[in-house]
């Protein structure tokens, strides 16, 4: 508990409310849990001064005391069951950060395919988890990851064993419905090697309330394993969300992640894929769309450390309004990662004259036989498109709302789930407006 | 065909155009009826696209003197799409790539508000289908054209057989084609015709913008006016159009 006092800032000190958490038995995990404490006590909410976060001012973050979720109801299946993917057959729900069994379905998995919240799953395959949890999500420098690994007790456990596929997509739904609350989920997923599993990590709000979401995601691909991975954020817009998912890459393995960010006042998405092993394969497609005051910023690192790794990547931003979208993409190509084959395009699109975006490709490359490309646009609407549809009768308004819906749909329609394909077409179109002719 | 009598569609009076603060129409006068097919011919920058684009209320082509009548009604009064809606058509000389709006919902909206327009029936995705499917038939277009993006990757000749598809569709009064038939193989030159010659009836009519006579082999016009530097010098029958190609556009400008 001493070591609670110490926090060098007030604010992350409040946040360590709830952390102190039993002893659980692991030495390993204690130890971590330990190390990551002391991280957080040393580490400071960071500023605009700093590099990484110079576009994204979390000052209102900052201003609101939160404190843990009491112990409530939780929502009944009515509740949640409209934000239930219908192919996701296998669902773990959490609610403020707690698992809830009764909102749940895991049962019926075939051999080798454990789906579990991890509060059980480090009873029974701790040995599976050890040289993974904590361990690629590095909370050295990063204050959030280190606040999240220090309440770590709870989150979604899915493990496939080598050669096993899941054979439905999983989704891990994490559900807000408490004022001023804190939650931190955590996630696990292993694919052993030439394993196979599509997961779909989505975060929602039960009505307009002001909440805080501190998320940490890791993924470990196994040699020739393949994931695909779906992150949905679609909180409320009052709350405040921050993610980091942390990707590691065996040999041939292949990661396709697709972000949606539609959700939060204030969000911030961190993805960073190590190809940890010769040949891997990497698309990572993004979305935001954001009007109001919404503030989303996303990083992405795509670390290529080994020869023979592609990678490809999509980020598009949909702007509205005083809304203000970050996009800051680095590529690494570390000395010896020759014949790395790496691409990645920024698109953006301003809707009105208060919007504002900014977008920071990086490219840092230590190899000398690679192919690497980045490009970035920022622009609004091309009116020859405009002028066309109109052309054959479209009203203007509809004309804009129909392509900018366009714009959007090249990420969504790339979804490897039709039913959320569908659903987040309609969320786009509602957002754009082009849901009246479509 | 010309009529004795026969309805006035548009009325082009002293029409001057700018693009980019360039006076481009220096003073066009053209009478259509209903019934009557049209060529506007002439050497390239004489003025025949600016004109059609000026027609259709292109923002970047801006009526600066003059008047145009559309049905009785001030053509300048009405947006882009009110125009369209009042059975104005263009086909554009370079399609517009609209990548990630399916070209069937394209279509699909764009003939539900005309129908609206028109206070017709709209159809379902359903019945459209079948609709729009028996149109392509009709005018020889492949079926795959409705599964890809509006324009995006297609073939200089696959945009101007949709451009003819949605002039199909949308039945306008008044067609004005904008070079449909530069750059075209004979089987789109087909298609093009096709499209024209099945959409003719007494009570519309078309107006092509071509740079060739071979268009016309295909297409009879009732009129060909010749332009140069902003202004029709001459109008004549079909004949005119063959005495162009073989002694060129040179005598007519000696003779105006």
């Amino acid at each position: 508990m001493s070591a609670l006092a110490s926090a060098k800032h007030p604010y992350i000190e409040a946040l360590l409310q709830g952390a102190e958490a039993p002893a659980s038995g692991l030495g390993w995990l204690n130890e971590r849990r330990a190390a990551a404490l002391e991280r957080a006590n040393a580490l400071a909410v960071p500023t605009m001064r700093e590099e990484d976060w110079r576009f994204t001012d979390i000052r209102p973050l900052t201003k609101v005391q939160f404190h843990r979720a009491e112990e409530r109801a939780h929502p009944s299946m009515a509740e949640i069951s409209g934000y239930i993917v219908p192919e996701a057959t296998v669902h773990l729900v959490f609610v403020d950060g707690v698992f809830a069994r009764e909102l749940s379905a895991n049962s019926g998995l075939p051999y080798g395919v454990i789906v579990a919240p991890l509060r059980t799953a480090l009873q029974s395959h701790a040995a599976v988890i050890e040289p993974h949890l904590a361990c690629h999500a590095r909370f050295r420098d990063e204050v959030f990851i280190a606040l999240n690994t220090c309440h770590l007790r709870d989150g979604a456990f899915v493990w496939i064993a080598k050669n096993q596929q899941c054979p439905t997509p999983v989704q891990l739904l994490f559900v807000s419905t408490q004022h001023e609350v804190a939650a931190h989920p955590r996630v696990l997923v292993v694919a052993e090697a030439g394993a196979e599993c599509t997961l779909i990590e989505d975060y929602v709000s039960l009505g307009e309330t002001v909440h805080f979401t501190n998320a940490v995601t890791e993924i470990a691909v196994g040699e020739n394993a393949g994931v695909q991975h779906v992150k949905l954020q679609r909180e409320a817009r009052t709350a405040f969300h921050i993610a980091a998912c942390a990707a590691a890459l065996a040999k041939d393995a292949r990661y396709a992640s697709h972000t949606v960010t539609l959700g939060a006042r204030i969000s911030r998405n961190s993805l960073n894929v190590a190809q940890e092993g010769e040949g891997a394969q990497i698309r990572i497609d993004g979305l935001t769309l954001v009007s109001g005051r919404q503030l989303a910023d996303t990083h992405t690192l795509m670390d290529h450390a080994r020869p023979h790794g592609r990678s490809e990547q999509l980020h598009k931003c949909i702007v509205g309004d005083a809304a203000h979208a970050v996009f800051n993409g680095k590529i690494m190509v570390r000395a010896g990662a020759q014949l790395t084959d790496s691409a990645q395009e920024s698109r953006n699109l301003l809707l009105s004259d208060k919007a504002h975006v900014d977008t920071k490709p990086q490219l840092e490359i230590f190899a000398d036989d690679v192919k690497c490309s980045h490009g970035a646009t920022v622009g609004q609407l091309d009116q020859e498109q405009v002028f066309y549809l109109r052309s054959r009768g479209l009203a203007t308004e509809h004309a804009r709302a129909l392509l900018t819906y366009a714009f959007g749909a090249e990420v969504v329609d790339r979804i490897p789930v039709p039913s959320l394909v569908e659903q987040l077409e309609r969320a786009v179109m509602r957002e754009t407006k082009a849901g009246v002719q479509l | 065909m010309i009529r004795d009598g026969a309805k006035v569609l548009l009325e082009v009076r002293g029409l001057r155009v700018k693009v980019g603060g360039v006076e481009i129409c220096k003073g066009m006068d053209l009478t259509v009826r209903a019934g009557e097919i049209h060529a506007i011919m002439g050497p390239n920058g004489s003025g025949k696209s600016t004109f059609a684009k000026a027609l259709v209320g292109h923002p970047a082509y801006e009526a600066v003197a003059g008047s145009v009548v559309y049905e009785g009604k001030d053509l300048f009064a009405m947006e882009p799409e009110e125009r369209a809606r009042a059975g104005l058509f263009l086909g554009f000389q370079y399609p517009v790539e609209i990548p990630g709006v399916s070209n069937s919902a394209f279509l699909r909206l764009a003939y539900n508000t005309q129908q609206a327009a028109r206070g017709a029936d709209e159809l379902d995705p359903l019945e459209f289908d079948d609709y729009v499917r028996a149109k392509m038939k009709l005018l020889d277009i492949d079926p795959g054209f409705l599964d890809r993006s509006v324009n995006d990757g297609f073939s200089g000749g696959e945009k101007k057989r949709n451009e003819i598809l949605q002039m199909a569709l949308l039945e306008p009064r008044l067609a004005v084609l904008d070079e449909t038939d530069s750059g075209l193989d004979i089987d789109a030159l087909r298609v093009v015709a096709g499209g024209v010659n099945g959409l003719l009836t007494p009570e519309n009519a078309v107006v092509l913008v071509t740079h060739y006579q071979r268009l016309l082999n295909y297409i009879i016009p009732d009129y060909v006016h010749v332009m140069d530097g902003g202004r029709i010098l001459r109008t004549g029958g079909k004949e005119l159009a063959l005495e162009l190609e073989s002694r060129g556009y040179d005598w007519i400008k000696a003779a105006a």
